[in-house]
């Protein structure tokens, strides 16, 4: 047991013996090491599944909009781009923050169980984390690699690992900043004449399923009836032109998200066909930040996001399609 | 099944020289729920009116499409007449083949496949229309009026004429505005004090006007009958109720150096002063910025020598919420900054001057008590020089496209005046068109020239230059062909005038629309020429457009008529085609509330039910539909699609959009 899960764990008896919170949601063991899920754990007797590893890359807070609707005060663990998402979902009254203690907690990025499958390694039993370097050790024996070669996505491109939003927070080792530029992908993209992105999207797109984990996992999804499963919308009844039509929806989701998107790239994470999906996401970001300023949605929970608000700095719309106008 | 009746539009031949009429009505016979379709020379007509009216009757139509003209025009006309046969006037719809078809194409063929397809877009889209019904909402019977110049005083006198409270926010200490800085007016040439005054004192002595000075609308919330606005009232430090206008404590007061704004900067008043004579309210006022006590906290004669103890220097801005069911703008306008204008010398010379400051100059309440003396040695001047047009019909950075409209007459009147009181005085004026239309201005004008002896030379000045004392002013003479310098003692720009750039904060806070020279925009310029676009606004003088004293008058009382036309009524129907949030999807995300210009959306937490005896309490969206003005910011920004709007509903336009795209 490392001593961040160590502590985590403390804590998480403390609150449910003093009976200081009715529930706290974390992470449970899964079947494997590298498999932990969200867990809800309401007694002392459950936490002993509770686990804390390099591979609970999972934001917990989106389960607080259903855990909230059966009451009680729940605390919850929040590592740094998590807690932009808890902010977001204050903001749109999805969470009662007087509800929730968030214990804010140590982070040095998540492990991606793909990239080291495809190192060769399976059956993984545990992992250390060495300064820049990982120790993987499995039923096979163990192997050492270079943290960028495991890490998931999104904690490559690390956007803060500034807590936003803190009632406590669970810190043992100093957390680094990764120097890593995440619009890098984007702009890889935007070089890209028309037809060859449309070539790109049209192949990573063609690989969904629709199985809507990205919906699903999502934080800024929460609406009460998805347009997509609504058959009124017009869009859930809609016989697609080509085959092609229905992965629009993804394009429609990144829409519907813009603004109110954190980056925190569970969307990518949770993809059984690894779609690269946070690169729609983080279009919109770029945009918003050039045609409107820097905006990093979830620094606070209160506020309004560019996109549903007018100042006269903002970028002219019609010369804003056009290319090159930026935020005043 | 919906029956549908579709008639078109020849409008004479404005529709029907370019759309092939027959073919449309035609086409459109054998669309699925169409039961009628006939064409018409002009549907508008009682005629044509009758032909719709007719055609419900006997086909029993559930909804209508007239391919006609845009919906501005004559959708109301339709709809009344769909009304008077017992349909639904929101079961009416108009296809606008005349703006976005005939109008715009030349091809007949092109224009005809387009015709058709819009009347199929608009029968696609009346196919999911549904019955609405217009509400009700109340009138607050208070007019706001802003700006207290001639315009806002006379919009303000007829309203309270008619019996309506009126209030009139000024943002300087006075009213009165530009027409208290002129001399005489023309084409009569009587003195502008002689005639504003007693409007001026008309409106302090009525027991409907309240004259809010020193004051600045700062917030606007609401809708036509329903204007709720914070209005902040900077800190005068002089008490309005007490001080009785002696002048006792400008007399006294050390600091002297605060410039004369009413003056045009051309002379120097007290840090606490009252702006001029005739000021509205009688009142002083102390400038912060030059007040010793307010900037070192050393000096208070002022408050010592103050009989009635009015002074106050610790009073703060202060902010009233007021209700009004109208609002009229007047905000006036500022002549254009010059300093552009190298060519002429304005900021070198002192002997270079506006038309604005000549007007000063003259005033026999001015700096020089109304001799002509120029200002680098009060001496007087001998030759004098207008130039006209300076920053008007300007199509450089410097200037302002547009004619100022008032610089013609203005320095007629100028040059006639110096030549009456000053008969050794020579005066010539460089022009590019001398423009008089107006009742006997071109008679002024002409009298300048022929009675008065004014030298007009036809063309433009190229420079003007200080040479031995003299301002020389070289331009071009284009009726002789040739080039003539002309030295001069006193050189005077006609300045473009240009809206006040208070304007935009105010068109901001009303949602008005302006132009790209900064002048509000009309409801319609021929037929709504005084109305904004935004119900409940309106327009009076220069805001509007460029304009002399007896058309702001004019236009201000067409206000006061539109005004009191809106507050006379009880109560107004309201849109029915306003936002309407679906409770079930709605998830009360806020987003809505957060776009939302006119503050009509609220939340309120609402119980459903779940099934299984099981309850969940939720956050849902309300639209307020007396607050909600229909425009739709919610609907396109609610995630979840729980917003739509009655009679443009998302399916409706998705329907349109499908119709349009069908092969």
């Amino acid at each position: 047991m490392n001593k961040v899960e160590e502590l985590i764990v403390k804590r998480a008896r403390e609150l449910l013996s003093s009976k200081e919170v009715d529930k706290v949601i974390g992470w449970k063991k899964g079947e494997f090491y590298f498999d932990p899920s969200p867990a809800v754990f309401t007694s002392e007797e459950e936490l002993k599944d509770f686990v804390y590893n390099g591979f609970c890359g999972a934001n917990l807070s989106k389960y607080l909009v259903q855990e909230l609707k059966k009451g009680g005060k729940i605390a919850v663990f929040l590592k740094p781009c998590d807690t932009y998402s808890f902010n977001e979902l204050v903001k749109e009254h999805r969470v009662d923050k007087n509800a929730v203690k968030v214990i804010a907690i140590e982070c040095q990025g998540k492990l991606d169980i793909e990239k080291i499958k495809e190192k060769g390694v399976s059956a993984v039993t545990e992992t250390e984390e060495n300064g820049e370097e990982v120790i993987v050790s499995s039923l096979y024996g163990s192997a050492k690699f270079r943290k960028e070669e495991v890490l998931l996505e999104k904690c490559l491109t690390c956007k803060s690992k500034k807590f936003a939003v803190a009632d406590e927070t669970i810190v043992v080792n100093e957390m680094k900043e990764t120097a890593n530029d995440r619009f890098s992908g984007v702009e890889e993209l935007e070089r890209m004449s028309e037809e060859e992105r449309f070539a790109f999207w049209k192949g990573e797109l063609s690989k969904c399923i629709r199985c809507n984990a990205c919906r699903n996992v999502c934080p800024a999804c929460t609406c009460v009836k998805c347009v997509f499963d609504n058959n009124a919308s017009g869009m859930a009844t809609k016989a697609p032109a080509d085959t092609f039509e229905e992965q629009m929806f993804h394009i429609i989701r990144a829409y519907h998200v813009a603004g109110r998107c954190t980056d925190c790239g569970e969307c990518s994470r949770v993809c059984p066909q690894h779609i690269p999906l946070h690169l729609l996401n983080r279009k919109f970001i770029k945009d918003i930040n050039r045609l409107y300023g820097d905006f990093q949605a979830g620094e606070a929970d209160e506020g309004k996001n560019p996109l549903i608000e007018y100042t006269e700095k903002d970028a002219d719309p019609t010369a804003a399609v056009n290319g090159e106008v930026r935020h005043a | 099944m919906q029956r549908i009746g579709v008639f078109i539009c020849w409008c004479g031949s404005n529709i029907a020289a370019t759309v092939d009429v027959e073919r449309v009505s035609e086409a459109i016979k054998s669309e699925p729920g169409v039961v009628f379709s006939a064409n018409y020379q002009y549907m508008c007509s009682e005629n044509g009116q009758q032909l719709l009216r007719n055609a419900i009757k006997e086909y029993h139509l559930t909804g209508v499409v007239v391919g006609s003209c845009s919906p501005r025009m004559h959708e109301a006309t339709f709809r009344k007449a769909a009304e008077a046969e017992g349909l639904n006037p929101y079961m009416v719809e108009i296809a606008n083949i005349r703006e976005h078809c005939s109008w715009i194409h030349k091809d007949r063929e092109e224009a005809t496949e387009k015709a058709i397809i819009l009347v199929r877009t608009a029968i696609a889209k009346v196919k999911l229309n549904a019955p609405l019904t217009a509400g009700e909402s109340p009138v607050t019977k208070r007019a706001l009026v802003i700006g207290g110049g001639i315009a806002g005083i006379q919009a303000a006198l007829d309203i309270a004429e008619a019996g309506f409270e009126v209030d009139i926010v000024e943002k300087n200490p006075t009213i009165g505005g530009r027409m208290a800085q002129l001399d005489k007016t023309f084409p009569t040439l009587d003195c502008a004090a002689c005639i504003l005054t007693p409007k001026m004192v008309d409106c302090a002595q009525s027991d409907k006007i309240d004259i809010l000075t020193y004051s600045e609308v700062e917030d606007v919330k609401g809708f036509v009958g329903n204007f709720k606005v914070k209005i902040r009232r900077k800190a005068r430090f002089v008490d309005e109720t007490k001080c009785t206008g002696c002048k006792i404590c400008m007399d006294n007061c050390p600091s002297k150096k605060g410039l004369n704004e009413f003056n045009m900067n051309l002379n120097n008043r007290p840090a606490i002063y009252i702006p001029f004579a005739q000021a509205i309210p009688n009142v002083a006022v102390i400038d912060p910025e030059q007040c010793l006590k307010l900037k070192s906290g050393k000096c208070g004669l002022c408050q010592k020598k103050c009989g009635v103890g009015a002074i106050d220097y610790t009073m703060t801005d202060k902010i009233i919420e007021r209700e009004y069911g109208a609002i009229v703008v007047a905000t006036g306008f500022r002549p254009i900054n010059i300093d552009k204008f190298n060519e002429y010398g304005y900021s070198e010379n002192k002997d270079v001057i506006t038309s604005l400051e000549l007007e000063r100059l003259m005033n026999a309440a001015g700096p020089t008590n109304g001799v002509l003396l120029r200002p680098s040695d009060n001496t007087h001047p001998k030759v004098i020089t207008f130039i006209q047009c300076v920053g008007s019909r300007d199509l450089t950075d410097c200037g302002k496209p547009y004619c100022s409209k008032i610089c013609c007459m203005y320095t007629a009147k100028h040059a006639m005046l110096i030549r009456e009181k000053y008969p050794d005085t020579e005066v010539h004026v460089f022009y590019i068109d001398v423009r008089c239309p107006g009742k006997n201005y071109d008679e002024f004008y002409r009298r300048a020239c022929e009675q008065y002896g004014v030298d007009y030379i036809k063309g433009m000045v190229g420079k003007v230059y200080n040479q031995n004392g003299k301002l020389m002013v070289q331009g071009s003479n284009l009726i002789e062909n040739e080039q003539v310098t002309i030295p001069s003692d006193l050189v005077v720009l006609a300045t473009a005038i240009e809206p006040e750039p208070s304007v935009r904060k105010i068109a901001t806070l009303l949602t008005a629309s302006i132009d790209t020279n900064n002048f509000l925009t009309e409801a319609h310029p021929k037929l709504k020429p005084v109305e904004s676009p935004t119900a409940g606004v309106y327009l009076a003088g220069v805001c509007q457009g460029p304009k002399d004293i007896p058309e702001t008058v004019s236009q201000a009382s067409a206000c006061a008529a539109k005004v009191i036309g809106l507050l006379v009524k009880d109560s107004l129907k309201t849109n029915p085609c306003v936002a309407q949030s679906d409770e079930s999807m709605c998830n009360g995300c806020s987003q809505c509330a957060n776009v939302c210009a006119y503050g009509a959306i609220t939340y309120i937490d609402k119980e459903f039910r779940l099934g299984g005896g099981k309850t969940e309490t939720r956050r849902v969206a309300y639209v307020n539909p007396a607050v909600c003005q229909g425009c739709g910011a919610c609907t396109v920004t609610c995630p979840s699609g729980a917003m739509d709007l009655k009679g443009f509903a998302s399916k409706q336009i998705m329907s349109e959009v499908e119709e349009i795209c069908r092969k």
